[in-house]
């Protein structure tokens, strides 16, 4: 096959500029054929899905909103490494590290936590690099449908560790299933 | 007696004034939802099952809009233009024969407000009033896309009255009436035009597009130009009433279409009905066959406002002037030379 006859579509016409005989000048056939073509459209599948009763079947690898894990005792996975900060593309975390204190070995898992923990959401692009990065397994892109609200205040974009730590009854639950052989 | 006939007027009058208000309200609905349908939605299903409080939603909607004015230079004229449009396109429906008689109390009742000898004429003379509507509500809405909007909506409009009474001209040549209700009675059984007039009916199909300003030819509105059309300063119910009368003049059509070309209330074994099963049973199918009719023709506007695209100007008034009122003037002499061989009164 040559360069010319290839087409990758195989939809491939080539343009013609002849002229058109009086009945197709007309027109009348080719609005028939239209007619046609969208009256069968009257009778397909609808594509719509209905939102608020259905909802859209989502890739298996889409990423929604972070989360800050806790392990099995409920203490938070984080050491503050900044592992997450370093591979983020779009620079949208920030956090803050701190010492653990003997009183508070029930919350953190390790001797530093992030005291301060930070994602801005406008600059997040959910590319999923910081749960690749953590080598705690402490942060994850869970499969959240809840988008980030719109609002025009834009500090209420930049979630903290509030918005993003595990809730504890989850963690509470988690440690109420049956555990994985390790 | 008189009061009978005032009675029996009053009832058909009201009857159709609201049958024809019913179906401008559901031919918006019916749009949207056929317009979702062709386009594999589903369409407006939210107010009431499957969308049928739709059109109801829309009023209450419009009527609680903010009326805006606009810094017209004349405020009586652009009150006055949806309300031209608006009658207009009612007041066609006076003459049209929604079916034969009925039988009620031992009286006749003509199912027809007026039954006029120059019915045609009238309905003519109506539309052609209603390009006033368009005109006076671009011009006082004073903005200049308006009333281009206007000029071009009302010239398509003249140009377009002229095909379609030169393409009546032909029928009425072969019917030798004017009244709709003749016309009416004229085709029974399978008798319909179409099958005597088919050119003379495509013409008519095509300008009455243009006469309602629907999809090929719809130059009134046009986003990408006129930001609107000849409504874009028109709130709330005026532009209701806008939208409103371009359904109410679509209905019109649709059944002046199915009773001038498609046999009216006629259907096949309509005298064998009235002759075993009463008079009032046969009519009362005829109107349901009538409405099927004209049904189908809102839904054939309908259906070609989402196949064919909308025309550019030039080839508008192309179409109109050079194509259209040339092949209706070679229709009616073809007509008319048929019509005198028929009649035994031309011999080559």
């Amino acid at each position: 096959m040559s360069i010319e006859t290839m087409s990758l579509s195989g939809r491939k016409k080539e343009v013609s500029n002849k002229k058109m005989t009086f009945l197709e000048s007309l027109y009348l056939v080719t609005i028939l054929k239209g007619l046609f073509i969208t009256i069968r459209h009257l009778f397909r599948r609808k594509v719509t899905i209905k939102y608020p009763e259905q909802t859209r079947e989502m890739s298996p690898v889409y990423r929604g909103q972070h989360m800050l894990m806790r392990d099995e005792e409920g203490r938070e996975r984080c050491t503050a490494c900044g592992l997450c900060a370093l591979s983020c593309p779009a620079e949208a975390i920030t956090m803050k590290a701190e010492e653990r204190k003997p009183d508070e070995m029930h919350l953190y898992r390790e001797e530093k936590y992030a005291s301060i923990y930070e994602i801005n959401m406008l600059r997040c692009i959910f590319c999923g690099l910081c749960e690749e990065a953590c080598p705690k397994q402490a942060i994850y892109l869970t499969k959240s449908r809840t988008m980030v609200r719109s609002n025009s205040d834009r500090e209420d974009f930049i979630f903290g560790k509030d918005k993003l730590v595990m809730p504890l009854d989850m963690a509470i639950d988690n440690t109420k299933k049956p555990q994985m052989a390790k | 007696m008189d009061q009978a006939i005032i009675i029996e007027k009053s009832v058909v009058i009201i009857a159709v004034f609201a049958l024809t208000m019913v179906m401008a309200m559901y031919s918006t609905l019916a749009e949207r939802k056929i317009a979702a349908w062709l386009q594999d939605r589903i369409g407006p299903n939210r107010a009431g099952k499957g969308g049928i409080l739709q059109p109801l939603a829309d009023g209450l909607k419009l009527f609680s809009k903010e009326e805006f004015f606009p810094n017209t230079p004349n405020r009586f004229l652009f009150i006055v233009g949806p309300f031209i449009s608006m009658s207009t396109a009612l007041m066609t429906s006076a003459v049209i024969p929604w079916g034969d008689k009925l039988h009620v109390f031992g009286r006749d009742v003509i199912l027809q407000a007026t039954d006029i000898d120059v019915a045609i004429l009238y309905v003519f003379g109506v539309l052609s009033v209603g390009v006033y509507g368009i005109m006076i509500g671009g011009w006082a809405s004073n903005n200049k896309f308006s009333l281009m909007s206007a000029m071009r909506a009302s010239s398509q409009m003249i140009s377009y009255e002229v095909a379609m009474g030169l393409s009546i001209i032909a029928l009425i040549m072969m019917t030798g009436t004017l009244s709709l209700k003749e016309i009416a009675a004229g085709q029974e059984g399978m008798n319909w035009n179409v099958f005597y007039q088919p050119v003379g009916f495509l013409i008519f199909l095509v300008c009455s597009f243009a006469e309602t300003n629907r999809t090929p030819f719809d130059l009134a509105e046009c986003e990408a130009e006129l930001i609107g059309g000849y409504h874009t300063e028109y709130s709330s119910m005026k532009m209701g009433f806008y939208l409103f009368a371009e359904y109410a003049s679509m209905f019109i059509s649709s059944t002046i279409l199915a009773v001038l070309y498609f046999g009216a209330y006629n259907y096949p074994g309509m005298e064998w009905m009235k002759e075993n099963v009463g008079v009032n049973t046969a009519n009362v199918i005829g109107m349901v066959v009538l409405f099927a009719k004209l049904c189908f023709f809102i839904f054939f506007y309908m259906w070609v406002r989402w196949t064919v695209p909308r025309f550019r100007y030039d080839q508008l008034m192309r179409l109109g002037w050079k194509m259209l009122i040339p092949l209706a003037i070679a229709n009616i002499i073809i007509t008319g030379i048929i019509i005198l061989i028929n009649d035994g009164n031309f011999t080559f």
